[in-house]
């Protein structure tokens, strides 16, 4: 059966070719996810998200009056054609109509993301909920922490005395001048890289990043007592547990409360 | 003007894909409001959403929700070509036709590649790489073709700076040049892939005069998608297959206006005649 036997080869070389190009593919792909360090527009979905329904079409980067977005060309060490801020080069403005978020037409910037309930009840876009990443201090080449008085970062954060504030420290060198530390506060910050392009130091020594490279989670196993409101963090946390000790028998939350250790 | 009639639709379809890049050049570096974005999602007019229905059904690959606007977009573009226009997107608004058209004359004047001649791969493997860009997109969560795709290289380089992507451009020229006439647009690329598909039932379609035909298989030699012309000298019809990318190259290199652009339909006397 000659003409059986070319159509089954000519079956399973294609077959084997589709699989290799698939398998080569996806390898490839699989690559793209591992950008930890990319800052995504305002409204951005989780990255996983983001770069499956961004269709790389740049309207928020047309979109962007101050020119700070920029689409990630070949070359750039970014996913290729997804929006991202060089916050050294061009920082987020915080516009508050989010003209980027808004032009969209995917949901990969998800404008219900950055908007707020208000009064009546309808969704208002609010700047402040942005989450580009998190502003973090290097306190060993800032300057502030050395005792020379600069607080450059703090004034120029759009959010001031809320996601940047001023610690008093005492001078231990001195003994008698004060540091004015700056202090960033994630649950103001929204990363729009303000502090980082005015930071006077060679390289900035406040800088954004992607928040889940920058945050540490919490454990449900330890509570603050003393915030009533920190109990509702491990509500939903799972009362059994699976390593299996004499310890670990009781509930994880009463280990540490109750009976001999 | 013999000379400038052979090229009369290539110099349309030039204009016409060079203003459409012009047209989202403007969009982006001067806001011109006609068209922003690129091929991949765009707002025409700033009111009406467009969007590359095969980058959206690789979308829907992902098993992510896809926005309206998308949808919307997608089917707005899909029904154009598919019901209107045939495959014309790859011969009239595609950027890339014109580098693999210049690889391909490149190739004849060297005589690199001879139209019709060593086959090295099939005309069907872009439906193949269709079938793996959904299931790479599936197994990956991202559209798959999306991120290597040329056309979106060039494209979204030209409006929005080209860093390294002019590499896979250079590529795709070579490729044509000196693997296979038409190697890229008429073997591989699953978006013209995907638009033959699509296209099967469209309105506007070139017509076939056998009467007038004498045989000089002009329209064969031109042709990038030879295999859709079977009629040639046989019978006078329409060309129905999706795979015809409407560019007009046959009507024009045909001394004989054996070939003209009209409509799927058939009217009524020349039915008679072949009946």
């Amino acid at each position: 059966m000659p003409e059986r036997r070319k159509f089954l080869l000519t079956m399973a070389r294609g077959v084997g070719a589709a699989t290799i190009g698939g398998l080569a593919w996806t390898g490839f792909l699989d690559g793209k996810k591992a950008y930890p360090t990319v800052l995504r527009p305002p409204g951005a979905a989780p990255e996983k998200d983001f770069l499956a329904t961004c269709t790389k079409c740049g309207l928020c980067v047309t979109a962007c009056p101050y020119q700070a977005l920029i689409l990630a060309k070949p070359g750039d060490e970014r996913p290729i054609g997804t929006p991202y801020f060089r916050m050294r080069e061009a920082p987020c403005r915080m516009c508050r109509d989010i003209p980027c978020t808004v032009s969209c037409p995917t949901g990969a910037l998800d404008r219900s993301l950055v908007s707020e309930k208000d009064d009546h009840g309808n969704m208002m876009l609010d700047v402040n909920k942005t989450r580009i990443g998190l502003a973090v201090i290097d306190r060993e080449t800032c300057i502030a922490f050395w005792g020379i008085q600069c607080d450059t970062c703090y004034r120029t954060c759009p959010l001031i005395d809320k996601a940047v504030t001023i610690e008093y420290l005492r001078n231990e060198r001195t003994g008698k001048h004060t540091i004015m530390a700056p202090v960033v506060h994630s649950d103001h910050c929204t990363g729009c890289g303000m502090c980082e392009r005015a930071c006077v130091t060679k390289k900035a020594s406040i800088f954004v990043l992607p928040r889940e490279l920058a945050m540490g989670e919490s454990s449900a196993r330890y509570v603050k007592g003393w915030e009533s409101t920190d109990e509702e963090r491990i509500s939903d946390a799972p009362e059994d547990t699976t390593t299996v000790t004499p310890r670990s028998e009781k509930p994880p939350l009463d280990y540490l409360n109750k009976g001999d250790l | 003007m013999p000379s400038m009639r052979g090229y009369r639709f290539m110099f349309f379809r030039r204009i016409s894909q060079t203003a459409i890049i012009g047209l989202f050049l403007g969009g982006h570096l001067l806001g011109w409001q006609v068209l922003q974005g690129n091929l991949s999602s765009s707002w025409l007019l700033h009111t009406v959403p467009l969007a590359d229905p095969f980058a959206v059904l690789q979308m829907f690959a992902t098993r992510h929700v896809v926005a309206t606007e998308a949808l919307i977009g997608g089917l707005i573009i899909a029904l154009f070509f598919g019901l209107l226009a045939g495959r014309s997107f790859c011969s009239w608004v595609c950027p890339l036709n014109m580098v693999t058209d210049a690889a391909g004359w490149l190739g004849e004047k060297a005589g690199l590649i001879h139209p019709g001649k060593s086959p090295v791969i099939s005309r069907k493997t872009r439906y193949g790489v269709i079938g793996v860009s959904l299931a790479v997109s599936l197994s990956t969560g991202l559209a798959a073709f999306e991120w290597i795709s040329p056309i979106a290289m060039l494209h979204r380089g030209i409006i929005f700076g080209m860093g390294m992507g002019w590499t896979l451009v250079l590529a795709v020229f070579f490729f044509d040049l000196f693997v296979q006439r038409d190697g890229f647009c008429g073997h591989l690329c699953p978006l013209g892939g995907f638009y033959a598909l699509i296209t099967g039932f469209s309105l506007i379609r070139i017509r076939h005069d056998k009467e007038k035909c004498t045989l000089c298989r002009k329209c064969l030699d031109i042709c990038p998608e030879q295999q859709v012309l079977p009629m040639i000298g046989q019978i006078s019809s329409a060309v129905t297959s999706g795979e015809c990318t409407n560019c007009g190259r046959c009507i024009e290199v045909c001394n004989d206006h054996a070939m003209k652009f009209g409509i799927r339909f058939s009217p009524a006397k020349q039915r008679t005649r072949i009946a």
